[in-house]
């Protein structure tokens, strides 16, 4: 946070261990119920699933939604190790929280969180008892959501989908400070939403390497590309301890039905594969590392260089893990991978 | 005439040779209204937006971490529009103005190839699918279409081809 004096990287890193101690304090106190798996403590490891429908997308240009339904069920279920899939959204979102769907749709339609997905969650937290007022769809602006097939509204009796750039939102006035850098960070996040469930796609991205969970959070600051510089290290992992991002983050359920393996974060089909695909876990760190590992495959078989080779290595990932972050585990040994 | 006034005026002078180069080179490149084709000027296609442009240092707007090869390749600005062929299939049409040719290839030669066809367009040109690349002098090309059809690719080189000529003015 802004005091109006130079801030050493050190200085900030002491205040955002302080933070996310609050912070994580109070996520592992609900976690503690046995509820979410709390990223990267010790003896534990970070469950991500992935769940496969090869059949999810059938003759249609856009997938089926009672599969995608399905496959939501089916992942959700095998994360939380629950019969009911219903229930298990009550363990993420607690009664009367405000709950913010954060989206990627910078891509456009071809490469953004699939509404279809959306619709899939929103279906289910509120046969989980969340009132359709306590949920908001949002993503950086409302050009790009629109573009995205989603259709705009704040009507707050509804469910909301707003970009932060509409008149209404805009971004909080309050400055923090990311490692070297000052940004902003969307009203939306700061003060509309109790908590934050985080909807990215699974994208190569031409600087940082891999797009997913951790990356999806440059679209909450007024400010991302000043966090690009250096294959976007420590940028993205700077980013993320911020407190505001840290105790408002709940679960990831990345769409990886489409997603790219060269030319990200835009669309370019040529580069673009039906992975028919949804991918959950708590540990952005865990769930990163492995779509890192997921890109590295399909550019192996379409034989091109590695990310590293490329020059553009996720090194984010590892940074996001480090002592001075510990948003997570990007230790292989501490991932459980469940494929279902 | 005293010295402070001759000063203003050497300024004045100045400041209006600089306009007037500025203008004159301005008008060397075509604007970005006149590089996107109208509705109905090649069969099938409409367009569907307005031309949004983008100068270099806003680029990270429609593009995010896209931006920053551009910008070490020297891009001046992009511009940007939607169309619709035969009011089914989605297209999104980009136009990056570089500063030189050698910029417009240094882009182009960095993406991978994959098995793209390489038809006789402009300077060079991929084309896939469901995508279509291309340069022309200093400017870059890149259609998308969000659909698949066995119509897409001979869409996109008829559109390729009408733009091409614009780029050529």
């Amino acid at each position: 946070m802004k005091h109006g004096t130079e801030k050493t990287r050190r200085d900030f890193l002491k205040e955002c261990a302080l933070g996310a101690l609050v912070a994580g304090a109070a996520r592992y106190t609900f976690a503690a119920d046995g509820n979410i798996n709390p990223p990267a403590t010790a003896g534990t490891k970070s469950k991500v699933v992935m769940a496969h429908d090869p059949s999810l997308y059938g003759s249609s240009l856009t997938p089926d939604s009672a599969r995608v339904q399905k496959l939501l069920d089916q992942a959700m279920q095998n994360y939380f190790g629950s019969p009911d899939p219903v229930a298990l959204w009550k363990k993420i979102v607690r009664p009367g929280e405000v709950v913010g769907l954060k989206v990627n749709t910078i891509a456009g339609p071809g490469l953004s969180t699939h509404p279809v997905l959306v619709a899939a969650i929103c279906e289910r937290l509120q046969q989980a008892g969340v009132k359709p007022s306590n949920i908001i769809v949002w993503d950086r602006t409302n050009e790009e959501l629109d573009r995205a097939g989603f259709t705009l509204s704040n009507d707050p009796n509804r469910i909301r989908f707003l970009g932060t750039d509409s008149k209404q939102v805009g971004y909080d006035e309050q400055v923090f400070t990311a490692g070297s850098v000052e940004t902003r960070l969307s009203n939306l996040l700061t003060r509309t939403c109790d908590c934050m469930i985080n909807l990215p796609i699974l994208k190569n991205h031409e600087m940082a390497g891999v797009t997913l969970a951790l990356k999806n959070m440059y679209g909450v600051n007024n400010n991302p590309d000043k966090f690009h510089p250096n294959n976007c290290c420590p940028g993205v992992a700077d980013l993320n301890l911020l407190t505001p991002i840290r105790s408002k983050f709940r679960f990831v359920v990345a769409d990886a039905m489409t997603a790219c393996f060269a030319g990200g974060p835009m669309y370019k089909p040529q580069y673009a594969w039906k992975y028919n695909t949804l991918m959950v876990a708590a540990d952005p760190v865990a769930i990163d590392s492995t779509a890192w590992q997921i890109i590295e495959k399909k550019r192996a078989e379409r034989g091109l260089k590695t990310l590293t080779q490329a020059g553009t290595p996720p090194k984010y990932i590892t940074v996001a893990a480090d002592p001075q972050h510990r948003l997570g585990t990007d230790d292989p040994n501490r991932i459980a991978l469940v494929e279902v | 005439m005293n010295r402070p006034f001759i000063h203003r005026l050497a300024h004045l002078v100045l400041l209006s040779g600089i306009l007037w180069l500025a203008h004159g080179c301005q008008s060397h490149s075509a604007s970005p209204n006149n590089l996107f084709p109208q509705s109905g000027e090649v069969a099938g296609w409409t367009r569907t937006s307005e031309i949004r442009t983008f100068p270099a240092n806003k680029l990270s707007d429609y593009i995010d971490g896209d931006a920053e090869k551009y910008l070490k390749a020297g891009v001046r600005s992009t511009s940007t529009a939607d169309y619709k062929f035969k009011d089914q299939l989605e297209f999104t049409v980009d136009v990056y103005t570089m500063s030189t040719s050698e910029g417009a290839k240094s882009i182009f030669e960095s993406e991978p190839a994959m098995d793209a066809k390489t038809p006789a367009l402009g300077d060079a040109a991929r084309l896939y699918s469901q995508s279509l690349t291309f340069r022309k002098g200093s400017y870059l090309v890149r259609m998308v279409a969000y659909q698949e059809s066995r119509e897409v690719p001979q869409a996109l080189l008829n559109l390729g081809l009408a733009m091409e000529k614009k780029l050529s003015r």
